[in-house]
């Protein structure tokens, strides 16, 4: 108790008037913590890739396009560190759990993943900013929690202290207020058939919000399975459909 | 009554009780010899880890005796009573006391009392009848007189004496020492040498099991939250300085508080490393403290350990960068654990199973499992990729708790739907792969069933999931249709 009242004068004050600015401000890093593994939107985004901090991806139900986006990133990210994944029981009956042979398939080893599970938004919104605070974790991902305005300053605040990457995975296309640094929808679309069977997944990723500058757009991507890389791929009626055969 | 073990030959007796020895069984008798003198025998398996266990807490309640208590063997107690026995009015009057107490405990114990270990061990197993169980000093004689078998050889040695005809203690130690153990081994001398104090031969008494436990008691009673606080420091940074100095590390930890109108409550705190960090301990106990109702006051609080384990050394300065510090992912986890349940806070530990939903299980998290160069070696990866390098059907991102049926149409048996209808909505199915057949574990119980053809589809939108059929088109029951999975 005693030390915080002694470090409060110009770092406090520095801090709660940021907190006040909030979305104002652009006060944003610079340096990138995850690069998306596309060249184009990286170069897209004012960092350079995603910075630290809270960003969302919403989708539309029952696709897994968003989850797949979620662990690209992931594992994407230079750190090996344990990734915490929080949700209500609720989203696991509707959407399904993580399921590790899977997860492992997409280049992440299903032993990072630490699941939490609560039943009260705001436990899970605790234990998110828990994770967040916490170095080395790879990445905090949520599900099903939709953080008001000041929770999610928090998260934000949390996510600078640790070095973490908040992704919110929400469903539905409606536009809430948030804090967010970045909001994207990802939706899958129609992939390359091989063999006649389904190719790779493609997924069609809208940056729908950015702050710090990006503007508004998207791209048609396409999931890498074996290099676990994202690439963009410019026009979809240019691609050799004969491969259907 | 008898006990009985497997042993040479078959099952053997391994123990006897008085009225099964009267009857002329005993120890190390094939079970079937047994049967034949007595028909209506009363037979049980020995239990030699459950009675070890018994024996070492019969020798810790010994210590009310004196603290030089050892177990002996597999049906033995020796204490050193040196100094103690006027305690109890004397040698003999001790005795009396310990076998009265064990017999009411439901033990039949004999006991004696001589000058070395040794002569102890022997006079209470072979004395005669009606010898008193205080061997006094100098009663050299009554020792010489005792069989053989309480020199406490091995089986091979007192056969080889009984071959010589040497039948008591006294025919031994008469025996010059050369040619003795030329021709029985240093065992014998040693044993005669313990047996009449020429060797030392010390107890190793049992570790005692100091609890760790700090306690503190207030002069006048506390109610504020900030005393309350102030108290939980100086517990937990005491009790923290004694784990240090033993090795130990706290998986469990118990905060007492007594109140002055007699209440006590308790608040307690898992871990899910062993961790001996104040700052840690306190964190957690930092969550719960605000649950404590001081009502008219606290007169005194404790602090148990009640469960430790010896604390490992860390290696965390080789942690290469980029991983995450372990003492921090510990304390998270514990966090976390402690506030929503250790079920709530989970990993994926995977089985070899064929189902799908077999395939893995959820353990409550701890540090030792996530870091991921341990687990490079274990299954978990190596059975991902090898269902990579295989060649076999991918596996789905997500997995439903529990399969759910759809209506599928599939013209043709044997082939991925056309359509199917999930939750009210309808999918129009653009390619397929399939089917991968995964049959039932018929080997386990409770997993009869009917085998499944998994399909991955995508539908028009791009959408991708994982069905499956259950059943044969054409057989008895029709085939059933279920969506199990989701694909990125």
């Amino acid at each position: 108790m005693q030390s915080h009242i002694n470090s409060l004068p110009a770092e406090r004050i520095a801090r709660a008037a940021a907190l006040i600015r909030g979305g104002l401000t652009t006060e944003v890093e610079t340096r990138p913590c995850s690069g998306t593994g596309a060249v184009e939107i990286d170069a897209a985004l004012p960092w350079g890739g995603l910075p630290r901090g809270l960003h969302e991806i919403a989708m539309s139900a029952a696709d897994a396009a968003g989850a797949g986006f979620v662990a690209a990133l992931i594992g994407r990210r230079p750190s090996r560190g344990p990734i915490l994944w929080c949700r209500p029981r609720r989203v696991a009956l509707d959407a399904g759990d993580p399921y590790g042979p899977g997860i492992a398939e997409l280049g992440i080893e299903p032993a990072r993943l630490i699941m939490v599970e609560a039943a009260k938004p705001a436990d899970l919104l605790w234990a998110m900013e828990e994770g967040a605070r916490t170095k080395g974790l790879a990445a905090v991902v949520a599900e099903g929690v939709t953080p008001d305005l000041t929770a999610g300053r928090r998260l934000q605040l949390a996510a600078e202290a640790g070095d973490g990457l908040i992704l919110l995975l929400q469903s539905g296309r409606q536009i809430v207020p948030s804090s967010a640094l970045t909001r994207w929808f990802v939706a899958s679309i129609p992939s390359l058939p091989e063999a006649g069977g389904p190719g790779r997944p493609c997924w069609k990723l809208e940056l729908w919000r950015c702050r710090g500058g990006g503007r508004p757009q998207d791209w048609m991507v396409e999931w890498d399975d074996a290099a676990l890389s994202l690439s963009v791929v410019t026009q979809m009626a240019d691609r050799p459909l004969a491969a259907t055969g | 009554m008898v006990l009985t073990g497997s042993g040479q030959g078959g099952i053997r007796l391994t123990a006897v009780d008085g009225a099964a020895a009267r009857l002329g069984l005993s120890a190390g008798m094939p079970l079937a010899d047994a049967r034949a003198l007595v028909p209506g025998l009363n037979v049980a398996d020995a239990a030699p880890q459950d009675d070890a266990k018994a024996l070492a807490a019969l020798a810790d309640w010994c210590t009310r005796y004196g603290p030089w208590c050892a177990v002996d063997g597999a049906d033995g107690i020796r204490l050193d009573i040196t100094g103690c026995a006027h305690l109890f009015g004397g040698e003999a009057a001790m005795l009396r006391d310990m076998e009265r107490r064990l017999r009411g405990f439901g033990f039949a114990a004999r006991g004696a009392v001589a000058d070395t270990p040794a002569a102890a061990w022997g006079w209470a197993r072979y004395r005669g009848r009606n010898r008193p169980p205080v061997l006094e000093t100098g009663q050299t004689d009554l020792l010489l007189s005792l069989p053989v078998a309480a020199l406490r050889l091995d089986v091979a040695s007192l056969d080889t004496l009984a071959v010589l005809g040497l039948a008591s203690v006294g025919a031994v130690a008469a025996l010059p020492r050369g040619p003795l153990s030329q021709r029985l081994g240093e065992a014998v001398l040693e044993r005669l040498d313990r047996l009449f104090g020429r060797l030392a031969e010390p107890i190793t008494p049992r570790p005692v099991a100091e609890p760790l436990i700090s306690r503190m008691i207030f002069p006048e009673a506390i109610g504020r939250w900030e005393d309350i606080d102030a108290a939980a420091h100086r517990l937990v940074g005491h009790l923290c300085a004694g784990m240090s100095l033993k090795g130990q590390g706290a998986r469990r930890l118990e905060l007492g508080f007594y109140r002055v109108d007699g209440g006590v409550q308790h608040i307690a705190i898992g871990t899910s490393s062993p961790t001996h960090s104040p700052d840690h301990i306190l964190r957690l106990f930092a969550e719960r403290l605000g649950t404590v109702a001081p009502g008219f006051g606290i007169e005194a609080m404790v602090l148990r350990a009640s469960e430790t384990e010896p604390l490992l050394s860390r290696q965390s300065a080789f942690s290469s960068a980029g991983q995450a510090d372990p003492a921090a992912l510990a304390a998270l986890i514990d966090r976390l654990q402690n506030r929503l349940g250790s079920h709530r806070v989970v990993q994926l530990i995977p089985i070899e199973s064929h189902m799908p939903e077999r395939a893995e299980r959820q353990k409550p998290a701890s540090v030792e499992d996530s870091s991921p160069r341990k687990h490079r070696k274990s299954a978990s990866l190596s059975m991902a990729e090898a269902f990579y390098k295989q060649g076999r059907s991918a596996r789905p991102l997500s997995l439903l708790p529990i399969p759910e049926p759809i209506e599928a149409i599939a013209p043709v048996p044997d082939d991925p739907p056309l359509t199917f209808r999930w939750r009210r909505n309808l999918h129009r199915v653009a390619f397929a792969d399939g089917p991968e057949r995964i049959g039932p574990e018929w080997w386990l119980p409770g997993q009869q069933g009917r085998a499944r053809d998994y399909y991955r589809v995508e539908d028009a939108a791009g959408r991708r999931f994982w069905l499956y059929r259950e059943g044969l088109y054409g057989a008895v029951e029709p085939p059933r249709w279920f969506l199990h999975g989701f694909f990125p």
